[in-house]
């Protein structure tokens, strides 16, 4: 079984959230960035499968510049065999899919795994693009995903539940917990990933269908109004009158 | 050229998160000059599709196909594809909810649209640029995206639009058939397991919402929570440190790896508030806060906030409800 698995470099999750002087860009700089936390999700259940399923093999794919590259380490560490980093700036979520469908028909993967959304664009796109430009089924987001040779069984959320869905491979799933408990890398793992292949390839032809013109802030909050807990039942009034909102 | 709007049903009846996706799709047809037309997918009655008039739409497309009752993602984006097809849309609205992110992400290369999810309101038209306002950064920032493809889809952010009401508008409902084969079911679920709703209402799709952190102590006292949930109306949540040892199950976890949600009303009872939380969370209009530690973050990020012990507060504030009547 090959799996492939895609994982996105993001800023970290208590990053504080500024943008270049003229607001099209995200201020990178002093920023500490992660493996994105919903694709660690697809990546420690692949490399689970991976040892219950001899002979099976994961790759780590990224979209990004050499930037990303600590984190495709990071990926190698906690149990990847190999990784292949598409060497572009990740221009929208259409870009991605093509470059991500390019790799995946070339090493004709079986199952490619990937977070459900990334912490940063939020767009919750990418999975079912991969799937329509590969013309394989997608299964977004999965709560569960076991494997039974060629047949796997996924649990899907829906609002107010979930769906058994069965599968044959090819397909691709975005991923959520609660599939697993997302691994750290050890020691030995960090020493071993230094070695590991990490393939650079070239970007194919892909346009972006979307620009980012302007990013921007969120308004600030007035500030908290404190009500005494001795008289709490005020809150309430200020609910109906004040903010309206009951 | 038209606005297709996508409407999910359940139960028979439309989500309120579609009621949102429909006045969206009436309110961009008439800025752009066409009408608005809705399919719909999901178990619905063709009395209810017909009140889709008062939210603007003036005509709705059903194929009663039984199998399409429960989300397919194959067949719903064929079946979308063919009315979009068929009624020239150049812009399709759907709910940025699980089946219109699966759907829709299909769709856009299928369509070779530009696809924006989470969008949070109407697209600015004027200049021949489609531009959207759409949430980024788990809540912490805003971005204005250009569509450049001919056709559009947009996913509306739950809670972000208000459902208008006209009354007395009634749609006209069109039988319609896409003409599905047996391979468009073969990712068909094989069950559909349904939560039970403590009081009935959708955590995704809540306008008002109670939750709680470990400063509930115990799963025994979430009959505070539970009760005031139930005199408000509202759905109840819960932190991730809550959920891991679970106290309450994951479907109930707001939060940066878990539900996001944008109520009218969010109230945190005797959670500190890490920005992990607050990431799932930050898009609610107006945020109650109760913890008796003063120095909690949460209330850096409230509108309203109690410091106290939540269990002599919780009741306090079911009795005042209660007696609002």
């Amino acid at each position: 079984m090959k799996f492939l698995v895609c994982i996105s470099n993001v800023p970290d999750t208590t990053t504080k959230i500024t943008f270049t002087p003229d607001n099209k860009e995200f201020n990178k700089a002093g920023v500490q960035f992660v493996i994105n936390p919903w694709d660690e999700y697809a990546l420690t259940r692949a490399i689970e499968l991976k040892e219950a399923n001899a002979g099976s093999t994961v790759t780590v794919i990224n979209v990004g510049e050499a930037d990303t590259e600590p984190n495709i380490r990071k990926a190698l560490a906690i149990g990847a065999d190999d990784a292949i980093r598409v060497n572009a700036a990740p221009k929208d979520a259409f870009f991605v899919a093509e470059q991500i469908a390019a790799v995946a028909k070339e090493g004709a993967y079986d199952v490619i795994l990937m977070g459900k959304e990334s912490i940063d664009y939020n767009g919750f796109q990418v999975h079912g693009m991969v799937g329509e430009l590969l013309g394989i089924p997608t299964v977004a987001p999965a709560m569960k995903l076991d494997m039974s040779g060629n047949t796997a069984t996924l649990e899907r959320e829906i609002e107010g539940g979930k769906e058994i869905v069965s599968v044959n491979t090819p397909f691709v799933a975005s991923c959520q917990q609660p599939m697993c408990e997302p691994r750290i890398p050890n020691m030995r793992g960090i020493m071993t990933a230094r070695t590991k292949p990490l393939k650079v390839v070239p970007a194919t032809a892909g346009d972006a269908r979307t620009t980012v013109a302007e990013f921007a802030l969120p308004p600030k909050k007035q500030g908290v109004k404190l009500i005494d807990a001795d008289n709490a039942g005020e809150l309430i009034k200020l609910l109906r009158n004040e903010a309206k909102v009951i | 050229m038209s606005v297709l709007v996508v409407v999910e049903c359940d139960k028979g009846e439309v989500k309120k998160s579609s009621l949102e996706v429909a006045t969206y799709g009436a309110q961009l047809a008439a800025q752009l000059g066409t009408s608005a037309t809705a399919i719909a997918v999901g178990e619905a009655t063709d009395a209810n599709l017909a009140k889709l008039g008062e939210q603007g739409i003036s005509k709705v497309l059903y194929d009663k196909e039984p199998r399409l009752k429960d989300f397919v993602n194959n067949a719903y984006t064929k079946l979308i594809a063919t009315a979009a097809q068929q009624e020239d849309a150049k812009v399709i609205v759907l709910a940025n909810s699980n089946i219109g992110a699966s759907v829709g992400s299909r769709l856009s290369i299928r369509l070779q649209a530009s696809l924006a999810t989470n969008v949070v309101e109407l697209p600015k038209t004027d200049g021949g640029q489609f531009t959207v306002k759409r949430g980024a950064f788990s809540g912490k920032a805003f971005s204005d995206v250009v569509l450049s493809g001919e056709r559009k889809i947009i996913a509306v952010k739950k809670n972000s639009i208000e459902a208008q009401h006209e009354a007395g508008k009634t749609a006209e409902v069109v039988a319609f058939a896409a003409q599905l084969t047996d391979a468009d079911f073969a990712d068909a679920p094989k069950q559909v397991v349904m939560q039970d709703q403590a009081g009935g209402v959708l955590l995704p799709e809540a306008a008002l919402v109670v939750s709680g952190g470990r400063g509930m102590k115990g799963p025994e006292n979430w009959n505070l929570i539970e009760d005031l949930a139930k005199a408000l109306g509202a759905a109840t949540a819960c932190s991730k440190p809550v959920s891991d040892v679970d106290w309450r199950p994951h479907h109930e976890h707001v939060g940066q790896t878990g539900i996001t949600v944008s109520p009218n009303l969010y109230i945190a009872c005797g959670i500190s508030g890490a920005i992990q939380h607050l990431a799932g969370v930050n898009s609610s209009k107006v945020i109650v806060v109760i913890n008796k530690d003063p120095e909690a973050p949460f209330f850096k990020a409230a509108d309203y906030g109690i410091v106290g012990d939540v269990f002599d507060v919780l009741p306090k504030l079911t009795a005042a409800v209660k007696a609002l009547g």
